[in-house]
C-alpha cells in the first residue's frame, strides 16, 4: 500500500501533517521528504497525526526523529496524535514516548499548545 | 534423518519494497499456523524489522544476493529466521558494514530494528557467523 501523506496550517501556526498507509523501509523516504520539505518552508511547528497509519517500523520512528531533530535546531516543536494501541507499543518498546508528545486528537494538541503559550 | 524443512521458505532480492511482502507472507504462515490473532501484529512488524536489517546490509555489501527467509510452522512454536549473506556483519551496529549517510539518517542513526524485535518476538536469537547474521524468532503455536 502506498504511504498518503498531505499537510495543513492551522490559524495558530500549526503545521498537521496527515499521514495514511504503511511507514517502512520502502515508503519512510516520502515521509522524510514531507518534514524536510517544511522545515525548508520554514514550517517549525509539526504535528504529525497518525491515526489513519496502518504499520510503523523503526524506519518510521527513526524518520519522526529526525524530523524532531530539524524543527528543534529553529525551536520548534515535532508533536504526535495517535490512539491506535499497536502503534503506540512501538514508542514503548523504544522509549520514545518520552521523546514525542502524543495526543489523542488534533484539537487536543492544539489545546495543549495554546497551554503551553 | 532428513534435515527439518521450513513450512515456507521464501527468498526474495534486497530492496525496501520486498520487505511489506515478507511481512505478509511471515503473517499469513503463522496464522496458518495457530500463532493467536492477538500475536500476529508483533510476527509482522518483527519479521519486517529483520528483513529491512538484512536489505540494508545487502544493499551495502552484496546487492546481487537475495535475502532468506525460513518460516517454521513446528508442534507448539512458530519459528522465523532471517539470515543475510553479509559475512561478520555485528547485527548491533558497530561492526563492518558501512552504512550509508541516507540509510543512517532513516533509522536516526538509533538502531531501533534491535530493540523493537527484542521487545516483540517471544523468542529471539541473533547469531553472527562468517556466511552472515541470522535472526531466529519465535512465538507459541497452537494446534486444533
Amino acid at each position: 500500500m502506498d504511504l498518503k501523506v498531505s499537510d495543513y496550517t492551522t490559524d495558530d501556526d500549526l503545521t498537521v501533517i496527515n499521514v495514511e498507509g504503511e511507514i517502512d523501509v520502502y515508503t519512510a523516504p516520502k515521509l522524510r521528504e514531507k518534514l524536510i520539505d517544511l522545515v525548508n518552508k520554514g514550517k517549525y511547528h509539526l504535528l504529525v497525526d497518525m491515526e489513519k497509519v496502518e504499520f510503523l517500523d523503526s524506519t518510521g520512528l527513526g524518520v519522526l526523529v529526525g524530523g524532531l531533530k530539524r524543527v528543534r535546531a529553529h525551536d520548534g516543536s515535532l508533536e504526535l496524535v495517535c490512539t491506535q494501541e499497536r502503534i503506540l507499543k512501538i514508542f514503548r518498546i523504544t522509549g520514545l514516548t518520552k521523546v514525542f508528545g502524543i495526543f489523542d486528537s488534533v484539537d487536543d494538541a492544539r489545546e495543549h499548545r495554546k497551554k503551553q503559550k | 534423518m532428513a534435515p527439518e524443512i521450513a513450512t515456507v521458505e521464501l527468498t526474495f532480492s534486497p530492496l525496501p519494497v520486498h520487505v511489506r511482502t515478507a511481512r505478509l507472507v511471515a503473517t499469513a504462515v503463522a496464522r496458518r499456523g495457530g500463532v493467536e490473532e492477538g500475536l500476529l501484529d508483533e510476527v509482522r512488524l518483527a519479521v519486517g524489522e529483520a528483513c529491512s536489517r538484512a536489505v540494508e546490509a545487502h544493499q551495502q555489501q552484496c546487492p546481487a544476493e537475495p535475502v532468506r527467509v525460513a518460516l517454521r510452522d513446528g508442534a507448539d512454536r512458530f519459528e522465523v529466521v532471517v539470515t543475510d549473506r553479509v559475512p561478520n556483519d555485528d547485527p548491533a551496529g558497530e561492526g563492518t558494514t558501512e552504512v550509508s549517510p541516507d540509510l543512517a539518517e532513516l533509522n536516526g542513526d538509533l538502531n531501533l530494528g534491535f530493540a523493537v524485535i527484542a521487545g516483540l518476538a517471544d523468542d529471539v536469537d541473533i547469531s553472527s557467523t562468517p556466511s552472515g547474521v541470522e535472526i531466529t524468532m519465535s512465538w507459541p503455536a497452537k494446534k486444533d
